[in-house]
């Protein structure tokens, strides 16, 4: 037996709420299942488990707002696992189970109703349990979700009268609350500044040939097929930490250690504003079709969808770009406990001395914010040369 | 297929690319990066889907003229009459 519990995801979160639970007890679970939905200052985020084993009593109700830490779900070993003695929750304090449900559900935790059940109107899980909490019938509530399914923000809408009118609530992704991802950044940023000693290099790039060979290769691809300057920058970082590794890892104990998967963060911008920098993950394996879609799906989620607690705790690197329309250069802070940040400015045609005369290329300027506890200029300026050399190969468009 | 019918395609998919877009508000004159704020990828996107619903291959070559709504629309009735 061990204990699921709230995982933190990022060093300011202090407490998530519980939006959906994807598994009921009984259900056999594996490393890296979709068990939960929780809702943070950076979304909705789905929510893995890193044990196998069957489900047992579900500890927290859907819309339940609970500290990290504490428990969410009892986990029984597998049958085949020998029955070890129980892991200690990784609880920064225990909490003892009777508090955790101080308000118990009027029911035993029952496995949760299909989405469809009770005189066919749509609803999810977390809905109907706060619909019935708040004795509100689910006939009267119109439903936002597909195909009119009532969400949980439906009820709480029709729960507590328009505290917000719709106009007046931010744009961007729904379910997202714009002022605590300001404040989630503020933290993170302020934590950076106050504990990183920051050092910066900058690097002008020669991007024409590379240009030149993704032209020639979209030529010969459909739109959903093509790739973007994005994708072979960031592959070009990708493998130019295979020389200067001490770049790529989180300074989280002492003596640090350099990771030896690259968890790529891409710094995404939201419509509306803010950002997030979800990561691709064991990146150092893909090729740079591999990188683009993970590029595309990775954004579609950051801005419109979920995206799984992996990748937004685990980044050992964050690569920025600030794409085709912006300034030159940006001098970026980097996301702890990460110990490097690469940034992109925008490509511009440039006069540069090419084969011994001076021609308009495009070129693009490569930063390296990184931190001095972990590496020297040095090996920095190392590490931004290898970008320039890779992307120069005729290999990678 | 009338311009008017394109543009109502070209809105469909460029609201599904920027969901905040209103598409009662979208000017036809706006510039699609500057104005509307797409990225690189909100615009290869927005194209794949122009590409799927029109049937056109649209080569990065002629990415310049689906500038503004206004311009896409004439570039789409252009390509679907030849």
């Amino acid at each position: 037996m061990s204990i699921f519990a709230m995982p933190s995801l990022g060093a300011d979160m202090e407490e998530g709420k519980l939006i959906e639970w994807l598994v009921k007890p009984g259900d056999r679970v594996s490393k890296g299942d979709i068990v939960a939905v929780v809702e943070t200052q950076k979304g909705a985020i789905e929510i893995e488990i890193f044990e196998a084993g069957e489900i047992g009593a579900l500890l927290a109700e859907p819309g339940q707002t609970l500290p990290v830490g504490a428990p969410l779900a009892r986990l029984g070993a597998a049958a085949e696992a020998k029955a070890a003695p129980a892991p200690t929750p990784a609880a920064p304090k225990p909490a003892p189970e009777p508090e955790v449900a101080a308000k118990p559900p009027a029911a035993p935790v029952a496995p949760v109703p299909p989405a469809t059940a009770q005189g066919g109107v749509l609803a999810s899980p977390a809905a109907r349990t706060l619909a019935a909490e708040r004795g509100i019938a689910l006939e009267t509530v119109a439903g936002s979700g597909p195909g009119g399914a009532i969400l949980l923000a439906d009820v709480e809408s029709q729960a507590q009268p328009a505290p917000r009118p719709e106009a007046e609530r931010p744009k961007g992704k729904p379910g997202l609350d714009m002022a605590e991802m300001r404040r989630a950044i503020a933290a993170a940023m302020s934590r950076a500044k106050r504990e990183i000693p920051h050092y910066y290099l900058s690097h002008e790039i020669d991007l024409q040939s590379a240009q030149d060979r993704l032209t020639a290769l979209n030529a010969n691809r459909t739109p959903d097929q093509r790739l973007l300057m994005g994708a072979v920058l960031i592959r070009a970082t990708v493998r130019a930490l295979a020389k200067v590794p001490e770049l790529n890892g989180r300074l989280e104990a002492d003596p640090y250690a350099p990771s030896e998967a690259v968890h790529c963060g891409l710094a995404v911008a939201m419509r509306g504003g803010g950002l997030i920098a979800p990561a691709i993950l064991d990146a150092q394996g893909m090729d740079l079709d591999l990188i683009m879609s993970a590029m595309r799906d990775l954004v579609a989620r950051t801005r419109t969808g979920r995206l799984r607690n992996s990748e937004i705790t685990q980044g050992t690197i964050t690569v920025s770009s600030l794409g085709e329309t912006g300034v030159d250069a940006l001098f970026g802070v980097i996301y702890p406990p990460q110990v490097a940040l690469v940034g992109f400015g925008a490509p511009r045609l440039r006069p540069m001395v090419h084969d011994g005369s001076v021609q308009p290329r495009l070129a693009v300027t490569a930063t390296l914010a990184a931190d001095h506890r972990v590496s020297d200029g040095r090996r920095g300026a190392l590490f931004l040369a290898e970008i320039d050399r890779l992307l120069q190969e005729p290999e990678t468009p | 297929m009338t311009p008017t019918d394109i543009r109502a395609g070209f809105i469909a998919d460029l609201t599904a690319v920027a969901p905040d877009l209103d598409p009662g508000s979208i000017g036809d004159t706006d510039h699609l990066q500057d104005d509307l704020g797409l990225d690189s990828m909100d615009f290869l996107n927005l194209v794949s889907a122009l590409h799927k619903r029109f049937g056109l291959p649209i080569p990065e070559a002629d990415y310049p003229q689906l500038a503004t709504p206004e311009k896409s629309v004439a570039y789409l009735a252009s390509q679907l009459a030849t």
